[in-house]
C-alpha cells in the first residue's frame, strides 16, 4: 500500500504546557476525504494546527508523504499540504484574486511578486470552483459562502496534494453546505487528499470516505462512516439520543430522537 | 446545481482598466509632487521666479561659482526644506501603511504604537543634555527603537489575549509614559534656552532642518524602506495573520520583526529631524488605500507620493500663509483629527 499523504502517529498536542489531546492516529490517502468528528471543545482545531505545523506536537510525530513535518520547512510543509480556515472577515479590502494568488507564496521566492502564470493559476482555481466571476469583487464584501469558495480556491492555487478544511460548512446556509460539500468530493476524485473537521454526521455520510470520531481529545473510532458513526456511539459522545436511517435514493441521514 | 446561482453569482471581471487605473493614479501622483516641489522651491519669504531658479539650478550643474542671495536661498535654505518635507512625508507614510499591514488594524501608526513619543523622547533627553545634532538623532533613535522592543516585549509576555489589542494597548501605554517622561524633562529644563527650543520641536516643525540633516537622515530612511520595497508582496500575506501566513508558506515570526525594525527606523529617523508630526502616518495609508486597494506592492509607493505631496504642501502653507510660521504638527492635526473622524463615521467594512 501506498505511503499516507498525511499522517499522525501516536499524536500528543495542546497549547503550551496545556494538553488538549492524546495518543492520536490518523492516516489520510490520495483521492480520500477524512472526515473529523467531535463535540464542541474535543481538540479538532488543535489537533488541526498540530497537524500543519502550526502547533508543535505534545508527544509523538506527524508525517507528510512519510517525511516527518518537524523536518520540513514553513514553504516545504505549504507544497505538500494546503489549509483552508473558516471563512473570515478580512481586515483589509483585498480583491478575490488577490487572496487567492496568494496561495502560490510557498511557490515564490522570498522577495517575489507573483508573476502572469501564478495569476493564471489563481483564477483557474476560482473558475473550478464556478466563482471566476468573482475574482475582482473585493473579498469583504462577498458572502460567507463565496468567502469560503474563495479560500478552497486558494488552497487549490497552492497545488499542494493534501488540504485541510476546518469546518468548511460552518457558519454556511443550507445551499451553500451543499455546494462547499459536492467540491469537496469532486477534488478528491481528482486525486486530492482532503481531511476536513465537521459537526453534522451527514456530511460525514455524504462526503466521508473514512470518519474519526474525536472526544475529549482522544479517538474514540476509525473507520468508515457506516462503522463509526452509530446510533450507540453518536449517543455516548453527544449525549443524545440519535437515529442514523438509509433513505431509499441511498443517502444515510443522522437525526437527534426527540421522542415521540 | 441549480443552487449554485446565488454564491456564483458575480459582475464580469474588467481586469485591464482596474490595473491600468491604478498605474495611472501612480504618475498622477508623481507628476502632482514634481509640480509641488517646483512650487514650493519658488515661494517664500524671498521668492524665485522660475528662470532665476533654473538659472540657480543651471550654474550649480555646471559647477560655476554660485551668485549672491538667489543661489544661497535656493541651495542653503529652500531646497532642503523641500526636500524634507518630503522625505518627512514619505517615511511616515510608509512606516504607517507597514504598520498596518502587519498588525491588521488600520488604526495601528507610528504615533500609537508609541515609536513618536519615543523617539521624541530620545530627542528632548538629546536637547535637554545640550547634545549636538547628531546626537540629538541618535538619542531619538534609540530612544525609538527602545520603546518599540519594550512595546514588543510587554505584548510577548501577556499570553492568551488578543495579541493584536495587547500590542497597540502596550504601545499606548508606553507612549504614555514617555509623554510623563518627557513632561519631566520640561519641568527640569533651563525655561530660558532649553524649554523654548524643546516644546518648538515637540510640536514639529521644518524650520529649523538644516541641509547637514536632511543627508544625515535620508540614509537612514533608505535603508528602512528597502526591505519593504523587497518584501511589497509578502507584507500581503503577512496581514492575513501568523497563523494563515505560516500555513502559506511564510517564517511570518522573522519576517514580522524585520518589517517593525525596518519601519520603526524610518519613522525615528525622521521624528529627529522634524519633531513630531503626527496624523500623517495614520491618515495618508488610508486614502492611499481608497485610491489602489489595500495591495501592498501598490499601496506603497501610492502612500509614499502622497504623504510626500501633502506634508510639502501643508509645511508650505506653514511658512507662507501667516507672518509667523505656524507649527506644522499644528497643521497636521488640524487637519487629520477631522478626517480621521469623518474616516471613522464612514465605518466602511475592512476599513478602505
Amino acid at each position: 500500500m501506498s505511503v499516507p499523504m498525511l499522517e499522525a502517529r501516536a499524536l500528543g498536542f495542546g497549547y503550551g504546557a496545556r494538553v488538549v489531546g492524546r495518543g492520536v492516529d490518523l492516516e489520510a490517502r490520495p483521492r480520500e476525504v477524512l472526515c473529523l468528528l467531535g463535540p464542541n471543545g474535543s481538540g479538532k482545531t488543535t489537533l488541526f494546527k498540530t497537524m500543519l505545523g502550526l502547533l508543535p506536537p505534545q508527544a509523538g510525530e506527524v508525517r507528510l508523504e512519510g517525511m516527518a513535518l518537524a523536518r520540513l520547512t514553513r514553504p516545504e510543509i505549504a507544497r505538500r499540504v494546503a489549509y483552508v480556515p473558516q471563512a473570515h472577515a478580512a481586515h483589509f479590502p483585498f480583491t478575490v484574486i488577490d487572496m487567492v494568488v496568494m496561495g502560490r507564496t510557498a511557490h515564490l521566492g522570498l522577495f517575489a511578486s507573483p508573476t502572469p502564470e501564478d495569476r493564471r493559476r489563481a483564477l483557474a482555481a476560482l473558475a473550478t470552483l464556478g466563482i471566476a466571476g468573482l475574482a475582482e469583487a473585493e473579498y469583504t464584501r462577498i458572502s460567507g459562502g463565496q468567502r469560503q469558495l474563495a479560500l478552497i480556491a486558494r488552497a487549490l492555487a497552492q497545488a499542494a496534494p493534501a488540504i485541510v478544511m476546518d469546518e468548511p460548512t460552518a457558519s454556511l446556509d443550507f445551499g451553500n453546505q451543499a455546494i462547499v460539500l459536492s467540491e469537496v468530493k469532486r477534488l478528491a476524485t481528482q486525486g486530492l487528499t482532503i481531511v476536513l473537521s465537521t459537526h453534522d454526521p451527514d456530511h460525514a455520510f455524504s462526503v466521508g470516505h473514512r470518519v474519526a470520531l474525536l472526544d475529549g481529545g482522544r479517538l474514540v473510532a476509525q473507520g468508515t462512516p457506516g462503522e463509526v458513526l452509530t446510533p450507540q456511539r453518536l449517543r455516548a459522545v453527544y449525549g443524545v439520543p440519535v437515529v442514523v436511517e438509509r433513505l431509499s435514493q441511498g443517502q444515510t441521514v443522522c437525526a437527534p430522537d426527540y421522542g415521540a | 446545481m441549480s443552487d449554485s446561482t446565488p454564491i456564483r453569482e458575480a459582475p464580469l471581471p474588467s481586469t485591464g482598466s482596474i490595473l491600468s487605473g491604478r498605474l495611472t493614479v501612480v504618475g498622477g501622483l508623481a507628476a502632482a509632487l514634481a509640480v509641488l516641489v517646483l512650487a514650493a522651491s519658488l515661494v517664500g519669504a524671498y521668492p524665485l521666479s522660475l528662470p532665476e531658479m533654473l538659472a540657480a539650478v543651471g550654474r550649480r550643474l555646471a559647477g560655476a561659482p554660485a551668485q549672491g542671495q538667489i543661489d544661497t536661498v535656493l541651495f542653503e535654505v529652500r531646497l532642503p526644506r523641500v526636500l524634507s518635507a518630503v522625505v518627512v512625508g514619505a517615511a511616515l507614510a510608509a512606516a504607517g501603511a507597514a504598520y498596518q499591514a502587519l498588525f491588521r488594524n488600520p488604526l495601528v501608526s507610528p504615533d500609537i504604537l508609541g515609536v513618536s513619543t519615543g523617539a521624541g523622547l530620545g530627542a528632548v533627553l538629546g536637547i535637554f543634555l545640550s547634545l549636538p545634532v547628531a546626537g540629538i538623532q541618535l538619542t531619538a533613535f534609540a530612544v525609538g527603537l527602545a520603546t518599540v522592543g519594550l512595546v514588543y516585549a510587554i505584548a510577548s509576555m501577556v499570553h492568551g489575549r488578543e495579541p493584536i489589542l495587547v500590542l497597540v494597548l502596550a504601545g499606548v501605554v508606553v507612549g504614555s509614559l514617555a509623554g510623563a517622561a518627557i513632561s519631566l524633562l520640561k519641568i527640569l529644563a533651563d525655561p530660558y534656552d532649553q524649554l523654548p527650543a524643546i516644546v518648538f520641536w515637540l510640536l514639529g516643525s521644518l524650520a529649523a532642518v538644516r541641509k547637514g540633516e536632511v543627508w544625515a537622515a535620508a540614509p537612514l530612511v533608505l535603508l528602512g524602506l528597502v526591505p519593504l520595497v523587497l518584501l511589497r508582496w509578502r507584507i500581503n500575506v503577512l496581514s492575513l495573520g501568523d497563523e494563515e501566513a505560516k500555513a502559506l508558506g511564510v517564517q511570518a515570526g522573522r519576517l514580522r520583526l524585520l518589517v517593525v525594525a525596518a519601519a520603526t527606523l524610518m519613522t525615528a529617523s525622521v521624528v529627529a529631524i522634524s519633531g513630531v508630526i503626527g496624523w500623517v502616518g495614520l491618515v495618508i495609508p488610508h486614502i492611499a488605500r481608497m485610491l489602489v486597494g489595500p495591495s501592498f506592492d501598490r499601496l506603497l509607493p501610492t502612500a509614499m507620493l502622497l504623504g510626500a505631496s501633502y506634508l510639502l504642501l501643508v509645511d508650505t502653507l506653514a511658512r507662507t500663509m501667516a507672518r509667523i510660521e505656524v507649527p506644522i504638527g499644528i497643521l497636521t492635526a488640524v487637519i487629520g483629527a477631522p478626517f480621521f473622524l469623518w474616516l471613522l463615521a464612514r465605518g466602511r467594512e475592512g476599513w478602505s
